[in-house]
């Protein structure tokens, strides 16, 4: 187990904690939150195994985390303009409980 | 123990077993990835010298995956139009107490700020930086501007800042479709003119996704403007 993979590991945990928040979490504030640590925890996996290639890290992965980084920010942008509009017209930035 | 909490107990249940399941996957499929890899970087070394850069990964970006950044720049407008149909934002009053420290920095560092995303965008062709670096840091000029001084940027829903946030796609979308009309296929440039290409990209790029970016924080469509 070298540092990459240690790195690795840890973003995997990060996109589980996201995970979990995403799906308990009602408040869609809270959701777009979960939404972007689990992105955080992606990219890390992905920048740390870009270092198996040794001294110089393979340049794909990094490009393909600065793609992921904007599109990131624009839908995490996209979803608390949406959340405010439900929040204005809700009262409430919350999605219903499930009718049962 | 009521109904309710039966089904909210079974579905932590259901939900922790299912977040343990999907690590155990993640994490035995890094257990089998190779120590050592050399990716693509090999590959890409190798090519290099026909990029037009001398950035490995602006050479990525805007050269060997193009079609990603193409598209990735399509999705940010697409966001930006989505923020669109939402009413129109107010930009006249301003996000924070009227105090001459913040004014008379905002007025210091907004300069700053553009001089230094141009000189980022600069260092894209042969370091680490590029167009969406230099967006980001155009768009943080903007951002500070909507909460300081909203009255200052005068933002109206015009032609002309539609064409800026169009620009970046509009220019590589021209370009990416230019090498057709000379038998090549899409994103395939010219030795000669790759640079000068990139850099053309790359400079209606960093104008578009500053602005959008900058649009997307203060919310959405500005209010109209005469034309």
């Amino acid at each position: 187990m070298n540092l990459p993979f240690f790195y690795a590991c840890f973003g995997i945990l990060i996109f589980l904690i996201g995970l979990i928040g995403l799906a308990i979490k009602p408040n869609i504030l809270k959701k777009l939150i979960s939404l972007n640590v689990m992105g955080s925890g992606i990219f890390l996996v992905f920048v740390a195994l870009a270092k198996r290639a040794g001294l110089s890290a393979d340049p794909v992965p990094h490009a393909m985390v600065l793609t992921g980084l904007v599109v990131s920010v624009s839908a995490t942008a996209l979803g608390v303009i949406l959340a405010i509009r439900v929040k204005q017209i809700y009262g409430k930035a919350e999605l219903p409980e499930d009718s049962r | 123990m009521n109904k309710t909490n039966l089904f909210q107990s079974l579905w932590a249940l259901l939900l922790i077993a299912l977040v343990f399941l999907f690590g155990g996957m993640l994490f035995w499929s890094l257990y089998h990835i190779p120590e050592y890899s050399d990716g693509l970087s090999t590959m890409v070394t190798q090519h290099m010298p026909n990029s037009g850069v001398k950035s490995e990964v602006t050479a990525i970006l805007l050269n060997f995956r193009g079609y990603d950044t193409l598209l990735e720049i399509a999705v940010l407008f697409a966001a930006l139009l989505g923020a669109y149909r939402i009413s129109p934002i107010r930009l006249d009053k301003s996000l924070v107490q009227s105090n001459p420290v913040i004014l008379s920095l905002t007025q210091y560092l907004v300069p700053i700020i553009i001089l230094v995303s141009g000189y980022i965008l600069w260092l894209g062709g042969h370091a680490a930086g590029g167009a969406f670096q230099a967006g980001a840091v155009l768009a943080s000029a903007g951002v500070l501007l909507v909460i300081v001084r909203p009255e200052s940027l005068n933002l109206k829903h015009t032609i002309y800042l539609n064409f800026i946030l169009i620009m970046g796609l509009l220019v590589f979308t021209l370009i990416a479709f230019l090498p057709i009309l000379t038998g090549g296929t899409i994103l395939e440039y010219p030795r000669k003119w790759a640079g000068t290409m990139i850099l053309l990209i790359e400079a209606a790029s960093t104008l578009s996704i500053g602005f959008t970016l900058m649009l997307l924080f203060a919310g959405g469509r500005p209010p109209a403007g005469d034309n």
